[in-house]
């Protein structure tokens, strides 16, 4: 058999300069929605004000919807334009476009401008994170830290099946279900698991770190003014995840001091009923968690 | 007499058969080493070698009965090795070991549709159960596993779900070959990947399982029998892509027809490559991890124990060395798609050959460097992140390149919105939304808002259903009329998109809200304030559901009932297939075809690409 060349005639050429066309309208739109986009979409992202982390990623997502805001743009533009302009028209024989096969200038620029993007991006992202965490989980060994962290107020955080325990070893141990911070404070969460791995993520201060058995996984957050904020399990961790929820609230220090001694009152109330278990031969109960902070993970 | 000939012979129902055998000789057997009890589902919980001995006793009874043993065992006897299986005529053939590459195309195209849409009804049922905040329909295993179902079944059947169907069918045509490197081996990954959805399906008898596709450890552990289904469905999945992987490279290095050069090729088979050679390196991680999990979970090895001595960190880095090229096993042939269609309906030759290519093996390798960019929350490595953020961000280049040469091939062309041309348009917009919603979970501080909820899962339906489905679907109204002979229907088809585009936006895009609102992935319940968004959200899933019961309605309709002849060349394509006779014979081509260019001269002349060997060469 013999092959059929499907050759068709080739469409008539214009002379319109429709490169220039594409680029200005995508200019002009760009320095209209860009921003547009910034100043009246920007402050609805979240995580929201609760924290200086939170407040650091609301900042980021900012940053990073304007920038995408000229490439969206660019290829709204160059569809609507394109398609508009060089479509077959109906019932017409089938005809063939120009054969441009290549042009070194346009992927050379298109080469420079993405690198050059993509680098401003790598870099904007690494300052952002190394300044102060970003609220991120880090590992036993965070290279990215706030100013005053070594004066920050230690919580550790322990996620099991299916809720997460706090911890606040400045008193002395005590244990809450819900997790209380002292408001405007440094506050450095070192969060590991009993059995599978979770993800404790408080919503609204912007804080999320995966939960690992024998692993401690700091993340730091400086609170702002009281507030309430949700904590939910981020990853799967089997039956009831869905039901891994709880409040926490941010206090002024007046009535953070006031739920400290009444938390540390109850933790001394129930203890010798948690050690009798052991004494009647039962499992021990812990007081202290592995790991040790400083344990080296992985 | 011959019905119950044909039916006694090796095909699918002997394989059903002794499929079914062995995995109750497996079942027993297991019994018998641990001195058990045999009480029928009783001990399952906690008896999980039964369950693996059982399943591989059903594989291979399976294979069996499908034929796989005859030609390595008449090959040990001293017969002389032959391609017998190929020679079956008419329906029969589809059912059973046949090693004509058109046919293994067609019985994927069929195999991965069913097992689609059962992910699909998973998805469905997953939206009913979030039209309210607390859990209402399905107790919380039970969601859970419907959850891990759809993600499972999507992710693991659907890696091939480009190169099983189109890739068999077209790679040997488009390089002027008569069959695949590896027939035999071709057909194997078929019947692998159709036992490993069944042993999927099945894990519903054993509790089903609640990790999700990512299976992570010690969950993955922990968990009751249904979970070893899990293991060996993905494991049987990751052979299953090596195979298909090793025989596509070892097909398009060794097989190519005369003058077929490597810048001659069509652009969908470099995307093959690229997949092929993620498929080749990463499936084989997968397998060994999923061995480990195995191994935990039936010799009490401590592999992801950290009261042990292992570490869950462990099975999450070996699960992301395989899951991050995974993703781009899914992407690719999408992008490839994209690209080879663009040229036959804007009448224009693929503009930028070399940048393209190079777009697709840059993302092929850069989709090593990347994978702990899933952790970036989860302590391991923190001081790693900027690294890991940086080699993210730079495959938008290669993917930008993707962008740029699809787009400068639309420039200027005399464009046709056929039903796979607006599939093909349909994934810049997709993959454009998909794209640059990456760019947050890139970004360590703005991924620590949306890592884990709602926005990643947003991000990479739009990415994946967005951009290997709607190709997926742009190859199918593309090529299954010159794989069957018969038209597609085009209105109905073009009904088929424009309900998929738009409902298929309307239910991710605001899940983006949804996630940077606080829902997390894989809850069961979320926030009452979140209802209204769900709600839509859920309905918008449900119409989509229906837009693929319209396709499904057009494929059933066009093929069994309307049977309206395809043209041998309906798109006026000047690839290669497409001058083939419709069907295709069975050996391709009377003589082996000699190549002069690639195939997308459009509006280069009436010169063809390539003739038939023996006759002058037409080009000047």
């Amino acid at each position: 058999m013999a092959a059929e060349p499907n050759a068709a005639p080739a469409r008539p050429s214009d002379s319109t300069n429709h490169g220039m066309r594409v680029v200005v309208a995508w200019l002009v739109l760009s320095v209209i929605a860009t921003p547009l986009v910034a100043i009246f979409v920007g402050p609805l992202f979240p995580p929201g004000n609760a924290s200086a982390e939170g407040q650091g990623q609301v900042f980021d997502n900012q940053v990073m919807t304007a920038f995408v805001t000229p490439i969206l743009c660019l290829l709204a533009v160059f569809f609507a334009y394109g398609l508009i302009t060089f479509h077959a028209r109906r019932n017409e024989a089938i005809l063939d476009g120009p054969p441009l096969r290549n042009d070194s200038q346009i992927q050379l620029l298109w080469v420079v401008i993405t690198t050059t993007m993509v680098l401003f991006l790598a870099g904007f992202g690494t300052y952002e994170l190394l300044k102060d965490g970003s609220g991120g989980g880090q590992g036993p060994s965070p290279i990215a830290l706030p100013a005053h962290h070594q004066d920050a107020f230690e919580v550790q955080v322990i996620g099991q099946q299916w809720q997460f325990t706090y911890r606040y070893p400045s008193l002395g141990g005590v244990e809450s279900n819900q997790l209380i911070l002292p408001a405007h404070t440094d506050v450095a969460l070192h969060v590991t698991s009993l059995d599978v791995i979770h993800s404790f993520w408080a919503v609204e201060l912007g804080v999320k770190a995966d939960a690992n058995p024998g692993v401690d996984n700091v993340a730091y957050v400086e609170t702002k003014n009281p507030t309430t904020f949700h904590v939910r399990c981020a990853e799967l961790c089997g039956l009831w995840h869905g039901y891994m929820y709880n409040n926490g609230r941010v206090l002024d220090p007046g009535p953070w001091h006031s739920w400290a001694t009444q938390a540390a009152k109850l933790y001394v109330a129930i203890k010798p009923y948690m050690d009798k278990q052991e004494a009647d031969g039962g499992a021990p109960y812990a007081h202290s968690y592995l790991p040790a902070p400083d344990r080296r993970a992985g | 007499m011959t019905v119950a000939r044909r039916l006694l012979g090796f095909n699918l129902l002997t394989g059903a058969i002794l499929g079914v055998v062995g995995w109750y000789v497996g079942w027993f057997g297991a019994h018998a080493i641990h001195g058990l009890s045999i009480e029928y589902f009783a001990d399952t919980d906690y008896n999980e070698l039964s369950v693996y001995l059982a399943y591989i006793g059903g594989v291979v009874g399976f294979l069996a009965g499908l034929g796989f043993l005859n030609y390595p065992l008449a090959r040990l006897r001293g017969y002389p090795p032959s391609l017998r299986e190929k020679e079956g005529a008419g329906v029969g053939r589809y059912f059973g070991l046949c090693t004509d590459h058109k046919v293994v195309g067609i019985q994927y195209l069929w195999g991965i549709g069913l097992f689609f849409f059962i992910g699909g009804l998973n998805a469905m049922l997953i939206r009913t159960e979030l039209l309210r905040p607390s859990h209402q329909v399905f107790p919380a295993g039970t969601y859970l596993t419907i959850v891990g179902l759809h993600g499972t079944m999507m992710m693991g059947i659907m890696s091939s779900g480009i190169l099983g169907p189109f890739a068999n069918y077209l790679i040997p045509i488009m390089i002027g070959a008569r069959r695949m490197a590896f027939p035999r081996i071709e057909a194997l990954t078929f019947w692998l990947l159709m036992a490993a959805g069944a042993i999927l399906t099945t894990s519903v008898f054993f509790g089903g399982f609640p990790t999700g596709w990512t299976g992570y450890a010690p969950l993955q552990t922990e968990a009751n029998a249904g979970m070893d289904n899990y293991i060996l469905f993905f494991a049987l999945v990751g052979i299953s892509m090596t195979l298909l992987g090793l025989n596509m490279i070892a097909t398009v290095l060794t097989m190519r027809a005369p003058g077929l050069t490597w810048t001659r090729l069509p652009i969908f088979v470099w995307g093959v490559l690229s997949t092929a050679v993620l498929m080749v390196l990463a499936a084989p991680v997968l397998v060994a991890t999923l061995a480990m999990g195995a191994l935990d979970r039936t010799a009490q090895t401590s592999f992801f124990n950290a009261a042990a001595g292992g570490s869950s960190y462990l099975y999450q880095n070996l699960f992301w060395v395989f899951g991050h090229p995974e993703v781009y096993i899914l992407a690719l042939p999408g992008f490839a798609i994209v690209l080879e269609l663009l040229p036959v309906f804007a009448r224009k030759p693929l503009w930028g050959y070399r940048l393209s290519v190079a777009g697709l093996l840059g993302v092929s390798l850069l989709s090593w460097f990347v994978w702990q960019h899933h952790l970036f929350v989860s302590g391991i490595n923190g001081d790693l992140r900027p690294f890991y953020m940086l080699s993210t961000e730079l495959i938008s280049i290669p993917t930008g390149f993707t962008f740029l040469c699809g787009m400068m091939t639309l420039w200027r062309g005399n464009i046709r919105f056929t039903v796979p041309m607006l599939f093909c348009l349909a994934w810049f917009f997709n993959f454009l939304i998909g794209g640059l919603s990456g760019v947050f979970l890139s970004d360590v501080p703005s991924d620590v808002t949306s890592h884990g909820s709602f926005f990643s899962m947003a991000h990479f339906h739009y990415t994946i259903m967005g951009g290997l489905i709607f190709t997926f679907f742009a190859a199918i109204y593309y090529w299954v009329p010159k794989m069957t002979g018969w038209e597609l229907n085009e209105r109905l088809g073009k009904i088929h998109f424009w309900t998929m585009f738009i409902f298929f936006n309307s239910t991710f895009f605001p899940l983006f809200i949804a996630g940077f609102e606080g829902q997390p992935r894989r809850v069961v319940t979320y926030a009452h304030h979140l209802q209204f968004l769900n709600d839509w959200v859920s309905v918008s899933a449900f119409c989509l559901g229906i837009s693929m019961l319209i396709f499904l309605f057009n494929l059933v309709w066009s093929l069994a009932f309307a049977k309206k002849p395809a043209e041998a060349n309906p798109w006026s394509s000047r690839s290669i297939e497409f001058q083939l006779p419709s069907p295709v014979p069975v050996h391709n081509f009377d003589r082996i075809p000699v190549f002069s260019s690639d195939p997308y001269g459009y509006g280069e002349g009436p010169v063809p690409n390539w003739v038939p060997a023996g006759q002058p060469a037409g080009r000047e």
